[in-house]
């Protein structure tokens, strides 16, 4: 029984590392899914991005791991900001097949420039000593890195939800989701609004790549290999919402660990099934209002 | 609104007579020209039921796999016949298509995205594990492929392959563009423009949509069979999600809902990543990238659309 | 009489470069140089560069090798198999050669019998590729090579061991061959797990590891990220606090990897064919140029040995038949063709199986100066392909 139940500590616990960073990069997609009705697969870009510029802080500019960290994602969101002025913004009014063959390019450039600036071996990002080994608590030993992953995800998400329930910004995203076209004329500045929101989202998946970047090894073909993970985490919490990817983030760090652990050889098949079991249950997602 | 089936217009012979005449001009680029065959095959059944039926998927890489596994599983068990394996594809891909269908063309949009896409998933895993028929990872090898007809051995140079693949891909054109030239065709195209309508007039839009998305497993099933007789090989990478990507790719590239999107498409994107590739093998991504990306900023409905706006312009021009 | 003159000069030396294009042979180079594992490519390409590079003087006058490249995008068997049909007709090899992963180069065998075009393989390692065709011959290794000692060895000091392998082909290889030669040692196996190929996070199956207490972990996953990723979770777990030894084939602790892998690694047993760290002299001086070349934290590793021996055949063989190759006579040759001075010691290759013939190194990860090396302690001299040895497969 003991031995049960240290392993289910270990599972929640490692679950729990993973579903964070997932959240944290997906959040943005669902939020520019859900308030624009963009299909953005180019997402992990932003994620991959990060983690990359956060290695070169700290390796070419000697930055420490947290204003590296802060750093990286600062950068990233202006530069989404650019980019959504200049490209995508063009593409709001265009058909989903255009946004879907638009967004496959930019990951196809971005795949060959992260390729040409650092090479094709994975890059690791170099922790600072306080964040590697282990840490006890509660007479368990935890990996030192996955509790700092934990507590700097629970700081992000506590941040974004009171940001989007108590601000005036909040209030006009949320106002936008529900109902675009009565949001623009009640005077809303929808073309600024998600430019802003476009920036946050994708500053927070360079936030979670550069977090994950231990455990998702940084290499220039990212954005392919995480894509299906992200478009799972949002289909299932339902498109447009806060909470709705935090559920799916979770229920995908945790089951995929728990499976992976218990019953190894259905490890693959947990999150296809998962995914359609859920959908076919709630196909809007478990917190979507959008079909 | 629809005539009953159209004319063949003159201009519908030129790819046709285009594939002859690389076989004539480009002897050497016939293994390359049947893959290009075999993505057409691919696309086309994708737009049946991206162009036509309006459903978006991630997952037709699932029936093309299972397609190129059927095949190559029954030519290493019972029978290497190319035509029967064929046969036997498109008729277990229908069957997947018919089953899965059921169940994901219920649902829209992302939801059936991410349906097709676990279910792509999931057969990957299945073939990944089932080592005993598939081989597991390493794939199929040497799988032993009879002459086409009893006369016709693949060769070294693809002439065989080629010219059967040409025939393959003519004769599924002819039935796809029957279909869509029909009542049938025209009901597809209602429920995809305008779904409530169509329930309104009490068309059977599920039953419809149903039936073009198992014609269209088969087909890509088909195209899935001709690539493991080809190569003799049937690995994983037929049921990865990357190629639905991929195909998805060509067919908005060339243009989509016309038909003819689907050959210029592939045609297109595989020869520039040929070349490309050639070029610079570790660079050739970023050429694709801009390619995609120019089309969408600057051609609108892919190739074939650019083409109606430049014949447009030309037409105003001289009136 | 001065204009007749010129023009007889040229005339001649029209001839000259018109016979010395007859000798030019065309190798095609089928590597990975895209996609998610084109980091192995890499390696395939600057070993083939550098080896051209400094041997460019050995080749007899007039005679030139051409490489032509062309990229599978990683476990692609069908673009493989078109691209060597490519190779053959289009461009018309002589040669074949690359190839990391066992399935493309399944693909490809049949081709190279069909054609008579001699394929020699610079990476992929399943035992049963060189049984495809009579005219492959490879350069690089098996899993059973490195494996099937390893289990010998381990179960001289270690009572119970867990085996934890990536779930396709080399993974299984691995398996089979470790517990084949650990079991038959007196060791017990106290558990198993396959883990999918593109797994990024270990932590759940270390932690089913941890909780087993083994005596040893033997692990095989594919080299580069997948064996950092692999390492980061055996720190962050604490599993070799719980005294648990890692040992495995050499593909976890690559000499490439390790600057990315922190301190964990130190202490790790493996047993391998290649370590940059050898102290051969052959060694030194390739690791020398290697870094010479593409800059001082470069490492070379065993897919670059592989490349890099495998050019060191083609020259051979090239100069052999001066520059006329006959593909049945490249294959005579290359039957038995030896290097007693390679960068991983004396290499042959077998005339039976056309299959690399090498020593394994047991080799443990320590602090050198100011990084970690794969530092060789025993070696093991001359090991066939034990899966052959064992099946009597040829």
């Amino acid at each position: 029984m003991e031995a049960f139940l240290s392993s289910l500590v270990s599972v929640a616990f490692h679950g729990l590392a993973y579903g964070m960073i997932l959240y944290a990069i997906s959040v943005g997609l669902s939020v520019t899914m859900g308030l624009m009705g963009f299909v953005n697969l180019a997402h992990g870009v932003f994620a991959m991005a990060g983690g990359y510029l956060m290695i070169t802080l700290m390796l070419a500019f000697g930055l420490p791991w947290l204003p590296a960290l802060l750093a990286s994602c600062l950068i990233v969101a202006v530069f989404s900001m650019l980019l959504e002025k200049a490209l995508y913004s063009r593409l709001y009014a265009a058909g989903e097949l255009e946004q879907v063959l638009f967004t496959i390019g930019l990951i196809f450039i971005a795949v060959a420039v992260a390729r040409l600036a650092y090479g094709p071996n994975p890059l690791a990002a170099p922790l600072p000593s306080y964040l590697k080994g282990q840490l006890s608590l509660g007479g368990r030993s935890f990996p030192a890195y996955r509790v700092a992953v934990i507590a700097t995800s629970a700081l992000l998400i506590a941040t974004l939800w009171i940001g989007l329930e108590r601000t005036r910004w909040g209030a006009m995203v949320r106002a936008a989701v529900d109902n675009r076209a009565m949001a623009q004329s009640v005077g809303i500045d929808t073309a600024r609004l998600f430019t802003l929101t476009f920036a946050l989202g994708s500053g927070l998946a360079a936030l979670g790549g550069a977090l994950g970047a231990d455990l998702m090894a940084m290499t220039p073909t990212y954005p392919f290999e995480q894509l299906v993970y992200f478009l799972i985490v949002v289909a299932i919490g339902g498109l447009g919402s806060l909470r709705g990817p935090f559920v799916g983030a979770l229920l995908i760090g945790i089951g995929d660990t728990a499976c992976k652990y218990w019953v190894p050889e259905l490890g693959a098949f947990f999150v296809y099934v998962a995914t359609i079991a859920l959908l076919l249950w709630k196909p809007a997602g478990l917190f979507g209002r959008h079909v | 609104m629809y005539s009953a089936p159209a004319r063949l217009r003159p201009l519908e012979a030129l790819p046709w007579l285009l594939a002859i005449a690389v076989y004539f001009a480009a002897p050497s680029y016939l293994p390359l020209g049947a893959y290009v065959f075999i993505m057409i095959l691919f696309t086309l059944s994708l737009d049946l039921v991206v162009g036509y039926g309006g459903i978006v998927t991630l997952g037709h890489s699932a029936y093309f796999g299972f397609g190129a596994y059927t095949a190559g599983i029954l030519a290493v068990r019972l029978n290497g016949d190319p035509l029967l394996g064929l046969a036997a594809a498109a008729l277990a891909a229908g069957l997947l298509g018919l089953a899965t269908g059921a169940v994901i063309l219920r649902t829209r949009a992302l939801t059936l995205l991410m349906l097709t896409l676990a279910i792509t998933s999931i057969v990957l895993e299945i073939a990944s594990s089932a080592t005993a028929l598939t081989n597991g990872s390493d794939g199929l090898h040497s799988v032993p492929v009879d002459p086409v007809l009893g006369r016709f051995a693949f060769d070294l140079f693809g002439t065989t392959a080629y010219f059967y693949c040409l025939a393959v891909v003519l004769a599924c054109w002819t039935l796809v563009r029957s279909l869509v030239n029909s009542p049938f065709g025209a009901a597809l195209v209602g429920s995809r423009e305008n779904d409530a309508r169509m329930h309104a007039i009490g068309a059977p839009v599920y039953a419809r949509r149903l039936q073009a998305y198992s014609i269209s497993c088969a087909l890509a099933g088909m195209a899935g069979a001709l690539l493991t007789q080809t190569t003799q090989f049937a690995g994983l990478s037929t049921l990865g999600f990357e190629l639905s990507g991929e195909g998805l790719v060509m067919l908005v590239l060339g243009g989509v809902g016309r038909l003819y999107g689907a050959f210029v498409g592939p045609t297109v994107y595989i020869v520039a990543r040929d070349y490309l590739a050639r070029q610079t093998p570790e660079y050739w991504y970023m050429g694709i990238g801009v390619l995609l990306v120019l089309i969408v900023l600057f051609a609108r409905g892919g190739i074939l659309g650019l083409v109606d706006v430049l014949v447009n312009r030309l037409r105003a021009k001289r009136s | 009489m001065r204009m007749l003159k010129r023009l007889a000069v040229l005339a001649a030396l029209a001839l000259i470069s018109a016979g010395a294009a007859a000798q030019t042979v065309k190798i095609g180079l089928i590597n990975t140089y895209s996609g998610p594992m084109a980091s192995n490519g890499d390696q395939i390409q600057k070993a083939v560069d550098l080896y051209m590079k400094l041997n460019e003087s050995r080749l007899p006058n007039g005679v030139k090798i051409e490489i032509i490249k062309r990229d599978d995008t990683g476990i692609n068997p069908e673009t493989a198999k078109r691209l060597a049909q490519e190779l053959i007709v289009r461009e018309k090899v002589n040669l074949i050669t690359g190839v990391v992963w066992t399935p493309n180069a399944a693909a490809i065998a049949p081709l190279t019998k069909e054609a008579k075009v001699p394929f020699i393989i610079m990476n992929a390692g399943t035992a049963m590729l060189t049984t495809l065709s009579p005219y492959i011959a490879r350069t690089s290794f098996t899993l059973w090579q490195s494996s099937y000692p390893m289990g010998e060895w381990a179960a001289k000091k270690f009572k119970t061991a867990y085996i934890a392998v990536a779930d396709y082909g080399p993974g299984h290889d691995a398996q089979e061959a470790f517990t084949k030669s650990f079991k038959a040692g007196g060791g017990t196996i106290v558990g198993s797990v396959r883990m999918p190929p593109p797994t990024s996070d270990f932590a759940p199956y270390l932690q089913r590891v941890k909780d087993a207490k083994p005596d040893a972990l033997f692990v095989f996953v594919p080299a580069g990220k997948s064996a950092t990723a692999l390492m980061k979770g055996f720190g962050d777990l604490g599993l070799g606090q719980a005294g648990i030894k890692l040992i495995g084939p050499g593909d976890i602790t690559t000499d490439e990897e390790l600057p990315n892998m922190g301190d964990v690694p130190v202490g790790v047993v493996t047993m391998f064919h290649y370590s940059a760290a050898g102290e051969r002299p052959a060694n030194k001086t390739f690791v020398a140029e290697y870094k010479k070349t593409y800059g001082d934290k470069a490492w070379p590793n065993f897919i670059s040995v592989g490349a890099w021996d495998a050019m060191a055949a083609i020259y051979d063989v090239v100069i052999a038949q001066k520059g006329k190759l006959d593909p049945d006579k490249t294959m005579a040759l290359l039957k038995g063709w030896k290097n007693p001075n390679s960068p991983r010691g004396p290499i042959s290759i077998d005339p039976a199986t056309r299959d690399i013939v090498q020593n394994e190194y047991v080799r443990e990860v320590r602090k050198v100066g100011d990084h970690l090396a794969n530092v060789e302690l025993e070696t093991i001299k001359s090991v066939k392909d034990p899966w052959k040895e064992i099946n009597d497969k040829k």
